[in-house]
């Protein structure tokens, strides 16, 4: 039934975000840490763990795949709700602010995908020094890339 | 007749939002395919319309929840509020295969905590050259330029004015308006294209929404992996911020 997806997705959801609640608290910081991260984490653990006990029926999968195509309309909703005039009361120091901060961080991603992958970069540059891991990464950039064929 | 219509349309508010923001959308995907043959994506326009439309719902009303401040539009809050974008990104993450969260997990709790970092220092640095030279302002405006939320959680601990936490606030949702915007333009130029780089994007930049939209103009695939690492940075941020980075801060000014 279409109610048992929705209850296991608001499920995950409510333990998650009390999770989140909890671990604020025992940080001792005034938010929620990470808790829609925790409820994500249990859904694809236990979404994956029925599935493989077949018991997710296409009834029950169709509970969370609605609220997943709802995803893009919500965020338009929120867009169309956050409190811009607000933002632009900031003047030009909140602009830049985050302008800065944002190109900057922009600026790490293809850094940081780099330094956590060294088996692709080797194929790509330095590789002579050591001929055995040659082999084994030659067969990387393939997993690499079926990997990418998957996320899209 | 129209007088009973608006009545109705005020009552019956979230299913008037998705009505609304179901025509919205349809527009704006028409907009992307004829106007632009696809070059942009349809949900980026309709979050920049959104944007938009924020904008003067905000300077109309004086509220603080953009179009949503206006009655009629009274839905857009709740279907855009944090409960059900909250539930719809959670939504997201079925059939995302773990393997791929862990294989990225290390370079998203790096990117975590640089993401943290870099944010504050940019906010502190661009703080500093307005001529702000107190550590507890340098503070707040840094940790608003981590997220809005931030912003304040520190203020209010290390005492901060209320002008200075409104301006911490504006720098945090100016940053995920950014990010709403310019990532679907510089997604190619910085290989966002994998679940690695999209855990990356998400603890580098940290806030929720902007991550959210950002991706969902992007790539939808793409969206748990971002989202994930996004939502511990808020909580980071309020544990760093108003602790080491004040410390670090007092320290150097």
């Amino acid at each position: 039934m279409v109610i048992y997806g929705v209850a296991l997705l608001a499920g995950c959801m409510l333990v998650g975000l009390w999770a989140g609640d909890v671990l604020g608290m025992l940080l001792g910081v005034n938010s929620n840490v990470g808790g829609v991260g925790i409820a994500m984490l249990m859904l694809i653990f236990l979404g994956g763990y029925l599935m493989d006990k077949k018991k997710m029926p296409a009834s029950t999968e169709d509970g969370i795949k609605f609220w997943n195509g709802m995803y893009i309309p919500i965020v338009v909703a929120m867009a169309a709700s956050q409190n811009v005039a607000a933002a632009f009361d900031g003047g030009l120091i909140a602009l830049l602010a985050s302008l800065v901060a944002v190109v900057a961080s922009f600026a790490l991603i293809p850094f940081l995908n780099k330094l956590g992958r060294p088996k692709d970069s080797d194929t790509q540059e330095s590789t002579p020094p050591h001929k055995p891991r040659k082999v084994l990464s030659a067969s990387s950039p393939s997993h690499a890339r079926a990997r990418a064929r998957h996320a899209r | 007749m129209i007088e009973s219509l608006v009545t109705q349309l005020e009552k019956q508010h979230l299913i008037a939002a998705f009505a609304l923001v179901g025509g919205a959308m349809y527009l704006s995907y028409l907009i992307s395919d004829k106007l632009t043959k696809g070059r942009i994506h349809g949900s980026a326009i309709a979050i920049i319309v959104g944007l938009g439309l924020a904008y003067f719902g905000g300077i109309h009303t004086g509220g603080t929840r953009g179009l949503a401040d206006i009655s009629l539009f009274a839905g857009l809050g709740l279907m855009g509020g944090g409960m059900l974008r909250d539930l719809a990104i959670i939504a997201t993450a079925y059939g995302v295969r773990f393997q791929e969260v862990r294989e990225a997990g290390l370079s998203g709790i790096i990117a975590l905590f640089l993401g943290v970092f870099v944010s504050f220092i940019a906010g502190v640095a661009v703080a500093y050259a307005f001529g702000y030279r107190d550590p507890v302002s340098l503070t707040t405006i840094g940790a608003g330029t981590v997220t809005y939320i931030v912003g304040p959680i520190a203020g209010a601990s290390i005492g901060a004015s209320s002008e200075i936490i409104a301006l911490s606030i504006a720098a945090g949702l100016f940053k995920s308006i950014l990010v709403m915007i310019l990532t679907p333009v510089a997604a190619r130029h910085i290989g966002l294209d994998n679940p690695r780089s999209a855990m990356i994007f998400g603890g580098l930049m940290g806030t929720t929404s902007g991550v959210a939209a950002g991706l969902a103009a992007t790539d939808p695939k793409l969206v748990p992996y971002g989202a994930m690492t996004a939502t511990f940075y808020t909580g980071l941020g309020a544990l760093l911020a108003p602790s080491v980075l004040y410390f670090a801060v007092r320290a150097i000014f």
